[in-house]
């Protein structure tokens, strides 16, 4: 299926597309086509959306996404990361006995999956992770934390997301990674971006 | 180096420009000047380039001194006016009125190193120039002024009713929904920032709690369970997971960011402009 997009109000183009890959390929295709008036480019899971400067640019970027072949798209040769994961959150224990397994065949399993970024928002340099086994899937804590600390990785409802900083949170903690996953003094800011993938490391 | 130095300011009055652009995909949000076109306003006014450093004071009532001669644009939600400081002068940043948010130009520029390309401060994450506090000294730039990089937004008036178009997610919270929402009188709430205001009125009720996160924009109507909508503003984080029932029309963003607690908003559908 091709993009399909709108108008997302009137400063915007908001595109749908089939898959993650789909999205990481449309984002990748709009962002090197260096357009006009295109001040960001957000892929989610199945969305692109496009802002612009003016609503002048908006006619533009509408023919120019829905021109992409984004089936055909070729990957960018992704980046691979391995981040040195503790097994030491806080909900642990409690995950492990949700799935029916015990901690080790968690963290065993958990380890041993290839993880792609879908995405990156709710604070700077924040992934969301795709790839979590469908056996050790669990919904979000019913009573968020106040403040989870930075390098926190936390599950939930079969995503994974690791904290760039100490902020408040509703995942279901498992560990923390030694990385630095944001720094605004360098270029790019962000360890991690929208395609590349993840391997977590036992320490 | 001439400068201008902050003897007292509000705790939330910052510098701002045109934001950080291409970094959304990396969870950095925009930010930059919650009423853009008051900061083109008062850049043009004293030949800045329009997304020049301004000091945006939220409420106004905060007071610069000039340590060397220079003119300065004052506008926002205070009249508009270019004022020559003399050498010790003091410049009293006027209390808001009709709005919520003032901004300062200086001619040449506030010169801060910038973070991530910006010199906006991102008061949601924090990055960029710190709030400003008495004592602060700001450096103003070199004074001829690069060329406009941007258009000067238009002065679209906006009418009794603010314009907004149909959101994405109606066919999931309800189409009905939007009906509900242009034919309510929305009353802006005191939980107002940078990042969003919230309204308040009749109870919505949304057909689903959120949707998978997807990127959002200034002017997005947001619906939380709860049933009272926000409104997203400049610094709005970049993607969000709560279903868009509008987005509010570029040219009335200005007005509607500059919105004090207690405003009465109503909404009209606006037409969609034909683009193919």
């Amino acid at each position: 299926m091709a993009v399909t997009a709108a108008p997302l109000g009137d400063a915007a183009v908001r595109c749908v597309v089939d898959d993650l890959a789909q999205a990481h390929a449309l984002h990748a295709a709009v962002t090197d086509a260096q357009m006009p008036g295109v001040v960001n480019v957000v892929p989610t899971w199945r969305c692109v959306v496009v802002t612009v400067t003016d609503p002048v640019f908006v006619p533009s970027v509408l023919d120019f996404v829905v021109s992409v072949d984004v089936a055909a798209a070729l990957p960018r040769p992704a980046r691979e990361h391995q981040l040195t994961i503790h097994y030491d959150g806080e909900d642990l224990d409690d995950v492990a006995a949700r799935c029916g397994i015990g901690v080790a065949t968690f963290t065993e399993r958990h380890s041993q999956s290839d993880y792609v970024v879908a995405f990156l928002g709710f604070a700077p340099g924040f992934a969301y992770l795709s790839g979590l086994p469908a056996a050790l899937s669990v919904p979000r804590r019913a009573t968020p934390r106040a403040r989870v600390p930075a390098g926190s990785v936390g599950i939930a409802d079969g995503v994974t997301g690791i904290y760039p900083a100490a902020l408040p949170g509703g995942w279901q903690l498992i560990g923390h990674v030694d990385e630095r996953l944001f720094d605004g003094q360098l270029t790019p800011p962000a360890l991690l971006a929208p395609g590349d993938r993840v391997r977590f490391m036992p320490a | 180096m001439t400068a201008l130095r902050v003897l007292r300011a509000g705790p939330r009055t910052t510098l701002q420009d045109g934001g950080r652009d291409m970094l959304a995909h990396l969870g950095v949000p925009r930010a930059g000047a919650v009423d853009r076109r008051a900061m083109h306003q008062v850049n043009s006014a004293v030949g800045n380039s329009p997304t020049a450093t301004v000091l945006e004071s939220t409420l106004g009532g905060d007071e610069l001194e000039a340590d060397a001669d220079m003119v300065v644009g004052v506008g926002g939600a205070a009249a508009e006016q270019v004022v020559r400081l003399r050498m010790g002068e003091r410049l009293r940043i006027p209390r808001a009125e009709g709005g919520v948010y003032v901004y300062v130009a200086v001619a040449g520029g506030f010169d801060v190193a910038p973070v991530l390309g910006s010199r906006s401060r991102d008061t949601l994450s924090g990055l960029g120039p710190a709030p400003l506090q008495p004592g602060d000294v700001l450096t103003v730039g070199a004074l001829s002024a690069p060329p406009p990089d941007v258009a000067p937004m238009r002065d679209d008036a906006v009418g009794e009713r603010v314009p907004v178009f149909s959101g994405p997610h109606l066919g999931l919270v309800g189409r009905q929904l939007f009906a509900e929402f242009l034919s309510a009188q929305w009353t802006v709430t005191p939980a107002a920032d940078r990042v969003a205001i919230r309204l308040s009125g009749p109870r919505l009720r949304p057909q689903v709690d959120g949707i998978d996160s997807e990127g959002v924009v200034p002017g997005a109507v947001q619906l939380p369970p709860d049933g009272q909508p926000v409104v997203l503003l400049a610094n709005h984080p970049p993607t969000g997971g709560y279903p868009l029932i509008a987005v509010v029309a570029f040219a009335a963003l200005p007005a509607v960011a500059q919105s004090r607690p207690g405003a009465r908003l109503r909404f009209v559908e606006a037409a969609q402009p034909r683009y193919r």
